[in-house]
């Protein structure tokens, strides 16, 4: 029931802002099936199953803007829902920020949607645990993992005509298994929109081995080292800056990207020239929706090209007061490779360390950067170009960007 | 971050909805936040329908939680109002053993119809999950208490009080901060009301209405010319208390021997508007501190969080077993640590409690999210580890009969799992003021707010920083210092305090949005302490080019 066609999503938009009686009026559709599956200590700790569709509702009446949720589709429903947007429009204060809503858009057919996805099943997920717990056990080691999917759909519509629709699905799986003697862990994420391209025993398998590998670390001195960081680790890092890219904390001097005696680094070479941002909502790993809850059309952006700022991103508000192009936040996040794999870096190491993912303890502030090791605590040292022992817990602290 | 949360965050959707909250619920009128929603006796009949329909299905063992989560946000930046939101999420959570194996499923369908469907699901669910079970549930007993009821001892209903009120009061404090020479402020107000149902086929029946509230006002001043700015938090706390903590009462307010004016029961948002723009003015050509070994005078309003991090988290018994493993993480409290009686976690005068009676704490409630009476224990007693923190179904793995009542659950939505109680360090038993522990100070830095951390994923080695620094020398505070941080390991970290202020300068600190899980959850706790020392620590300088 919750991932409804582009003509139902369609017919119920255009339903609710036929009652608007404001100066504007926009919509959102959202809703989807998902379910998950969690275990730790070799066992099914928690499992679950959601099911979600929401209308929220913008009604604006000059600068004064109102919104309102409904879980309710019937027609009295839709109606009370915008009525009451309007009413708290009626009641706000007015904010001098508020943009009028855009105008019909064109959008890319999307990618984002796989069948398979959609047609998981609780037994698939028990499948997923147990393709981890069982061969964990057999090595005397303990598996914890994480097993997520779900398919759903978004709408939009507004009075200027406006009308988006996406249907998307997508998986998430992290596992981290621990040797019994309490000295080994390994840890593995996948992220697919099919789920077909997801080998669960194969993901589970990794972590298994890093875990075996990493087993007795040893404790190494605090200097500096070459720092790997396995794509999970990076696009956490990455993830964290983005988003403090924002134009206007820069231009208002509050930001990695603000310079002294004003102005921004838009422009500038921030980084190495082999790091190169970007995002594309038609990326073949990483399918989104092709615009944003605005009806934006979201397309391919450099974000850093070859270490340079080439975009900040811009409200509508910011964009129109600057007199510049609106850059919506993007829907995905992608880090240009390079030509070498992963055992050539490692291979070309002297002495340093491969972080398979940060903690989640790692905390960006607007011009500090520090992390520390995954959960899963494995941290390869690398010296003399092979990988040489595991080490323990360790944290790079205040990179300065 | 994986994709699902990177496209959360990054805005997709209403923008009124990217709130640090769980809002599965929808946005409402201000006056409908008032309206009852269900009798108790609605309530009840609802409760059984789905236990009833539970125990049919085959659970040997089900609860039910009927939820209305309440939310309103003020939301200000100079002198704009962003945003207004009003949110209500309503519906039902029910959790099942059957086969010695946890199931669970919610639904917003509110009726007898729904719940029973749910309570179906969730022992479906269970019986799935039993055939690669290796641990059946082993669930503590806990008493039968009939119909109960609690509510937070609040004076005023944030709830009720008008909008305007609230906008007027941001947008005045954001003025003070402009007029003291702020170049930008943002000012906010959450205030949560949580109206829970808890029934289970023990026999229990309690109807709770709990009230948070957290007032955030951040003071940016910025020097164009070096391209620095300094952004200084508020020095309030969220609280487990209503509207009447804003009121900014006299005996609620703190004069340090620094000046700066710190708040514990009554929060005064227009001075420390003001004073935070001064401040953060100061701070901003502050002396940039000389990194070394310090000794460390730490204020409440910046202890809560090491408290936090480096006592609370790494004894929740369900991260020291593994639970965590994959997420949050694990700990280095191991319970071999706890069992040899002697693990020296702290110096003998540090005395770490758990409790979730604690009156204007965010943790506190009558009973847990699955229905035990919430009480105080120890954890760090004399310095020696002495606990943990344990739900029904863990605490036989410390040999105990009685949960710790320390279940929680954000909303009707989630299961309910191990959160963090309020956990305090206990003041000092001797009278001792902040002004007699700076006098005997030689090398020190007094610190006040919380700032930035970082903390490995057994909650062992740690950075901290803050908002407010003080130079002591001989005695003496002798000037504001910036880009301090200090680094240490948890167990040398609580073993270097030497003195600690006297129930007088006792203050609540806290997190409103801590997380854990997976799927990921939030909750609200506080942390207690009066102004503490701790000698020798290692200070780095954070504002050193590498």
């Amino acid at each position: 029931m919750p991932i409804l066609t582009e003509a139902e999503a369609r017919q119920i938009l255009e339903k609710v802002v036929g009652f608007s009686k404001a100066d504007e009026c926009e919509a959102n559709l959202s809703g989807g099936d998902g379910g998950n599956i969690r275990y730790a200590r070799n066992s099914v700790s928690t499992a679950g199953s959601q099911s979600s569709l929401q209308l929220v509702v913008q009604c604006s009446f000059g600068k004064k803007l109102g919104t309102a949720t409904i879980n309710e589709f019937d027609t009295a429903s839709l109606e009370k829902a915008v009525r009451r947007a309007e009413e708290l429009a009626r009641l706000a204060p007015e904010n001098p920020e508020y943009v009028s809503v855009l105008g019909p858009q064109i959008y890319d057919p999307a990618q984002s949607f796989a069948e398979a996805t959609a047609q998981i099943t609780p037994d698939y997920r028990t499948e997923v645990a147990r393709l981890s717990i069982e061969p964990a056990k057999k090595n005397e080691a303990a598996a914890a993992g994480f097993f997520e999917d779900r398919a759903g759909f978004s709408a939009m519509m507004n009075s200027k005509g406006t009308f988006a629709y996406n249907k998307s699905t997508g998986m998430n799986f992290t596992v981290t298994v621990r040797s019994n003697d309490g000295t080994g862990s390994g840890w593995m994420m996948r992220d697919f929109t099919d789920v077909r391209k997801f080998e669960a025993a194969q993901a589970s398998q990794i972590a298994l081995e890093k875990c075996l590998r990493s087993r007795k670390p040893q404790a190494i001195e605090p200097g500096k080292y070459t720092v790997i960081l396995e794509p999970a680790a990076s696009i956490d890092v990455l993830g964290g800056m983005f988003f403090n890219m924002g134009a206007r904390e820069a231009d208002e001097g509050r930001s990695f990207l603000s310079k002294k005696g004003g102005g921004t680094k838009l422009g500038e070479k921030l980084v190495d020239e082999r790091v190169t941002l970007y995002s594309d909502p038609l990326h073949p790993e990483l399918p989104t929706a092709t615009w944003a809850g605005d009806g934006m059309p979201l397309k391919k952006t450099n974000w850093l090209e070859k270490g340079v700022v080439k975009n900040m991103t811009y409200t509508r508000y910011w964009a129109e007061k600057n007199g510049v192009p609106y850059v919506p936040f993007p829907s995905n996040l992608i880090m240009e490779g390079g030509t070498a794999s992963l055992e050539d870096l490692i291979k070309s190491t002297k002495k340093g360390f491969s972080l398979p993912a940060p903690g989640i303890s790692a905390k960006w502030t607007p011009k500090l950067y520090s992390t520390r090791a995954s959960p899963a605590t494995e941290l390869f040292t690398l010296k003399m170009a092979r990988l040489n022992f595991p080490s323990k817990t360790c944290a790079s602290t205040k990179a300065q960007w | 971050m994986n994709r699902r949360e990177f496209i959360r965050w990054a805005g997709v959707g209403a923008g009124a909805l990217m709130l640090p909250l769980p809002l599965v619920g929808k946005s409402v009128s201000t006056e409908s936040l008032l309206e009852p929603r269900l009798t108790q006796a609605q309530k009840k009949e609802l409760a059984d329908a789905g236990l009833n329909a539970a125990k049919a299905a085959g659970a040997s063992y089900a609860d039910i939680r009927i939820g209305r989560y309440l939310n309103q946000y003020v939301i200000t930046r100079e002198d704009k109002v962003e945003n207004l939101v009003n949110t209500e999420s309503f519906g039902v959570g029910i959790r099942v053993i059957t086969n010695g194996t946890w199931g669970f499923a919610s639904t917003y369908e509110v009726s007898k119809e729904g719940i029973a469907k749910a309570a179906q699901t969730a022992v479906a669910i269970a019986k799935a999950n039993a055939k690669i079970q290796t641990e059946p549930v082993k669930l503590a007993p806990t008493p039968a208490l009939g119909e109960v009821s609690w509510k937070t001892p609040i004076e005023k209903n944030a709830f009720e009080v008008p909008i305007k009120e609230k906008v007027d009061l941001l947008l005045a404090a954001n003025a003070k901060a402009m007029e003291n020479g702020a170049n930008y402020v943002n000012s906010l107000l959450f205030q949560v009301n949580e109206q829970k149902y808890f029934a289970s086929t023990d026999g229990s029946y309690i109807d709770q209405d709990v009230h948070r509230l957290w007032p955030i006002c951040r003071v940016t001043v910025i020097d164009k010319e070096t391209g620095t700015f300094k952004t200084r938090n508020e020095f309030s706390a969220p609280v487990g208390m209503g509207y009447e903590y804003l009121e900014g009462r006299k005996e609620g307010k703190t004069t340090t021997p620094a000046g700066a004016i710190v708040y514990g029961k009554s929060y005064d948002i227009l001075e420390d508007a003001a004073y935070a723009a001064l401040q953060a003015k100061e701070a901003l050509g502050a002396k940039s501190v000389q990194a070394g070994k310090y000794d460390l005078v730490l204020d409440p309003s910046h202890l809560w969080l090491t408290i936090h991090e480096s006592v609370g988290h790494p004894l929740e018994l369900d991260r020291v077993l593994g639970y965590e493993a994959n997420y949050a993480g694990t700990s280095f409290a191991t319970l071999d640590k706890w069992q040899s009686k002697s693990f020296q976690y702290g110096s003998k005068m540090v005395n770490l409690f758990a409790d979730k009676t604690q009156v204007g704490s965010l943790g506190a409630v009558g009973f847990d999210d699955e229905g035990v009476q919430c009480k105080r224990w120890d954890l760090v007693k004399d310095g020696v580890l002495v606990n943990y923190q344990a739900i029904r179904d863990q605490v036989h793995i410390l040999g105990e009969a009685e949960s710790h009542g320390c279940c929680y659950s954000q909303s009707w939505a989630d299961v309910q799992f191990q959160r963090m109680p309020n956990v305090s360090l206990a003041a000092g038993k001797t009278p001792l003021s902040v002004a007699e522990m700076i006098k005997n100070v030689e090398k020190g830095i007094y610190i006040i707010g919380d700032g930035s951390f970082s903390i490995d994923q057994q909650r062992y080695n740690f950075q901290f920083g803050g908002q407010l620094f003080y130079e002591i020398k001989n005695g003496q505070i002798v000037g504001m210092l910036k880009d301090v941080a200090y680094q240490a390991n948890t167990q040398e970290f609580w073993n270097a305090c030497t003195q600690i202020c006297d129930e007088g300068d006792y203050r609540l600190g806290g997190s409103f949005f801590d997380g854990k899980g997976q799927p990921g959850q939030v909750s609200a706790v506080s942390h207690g302490s009066a102004t503490a020392r701790f000698n020798g620590i290692n200070v780095i300088n954070t504002g050193r080019k590498i």
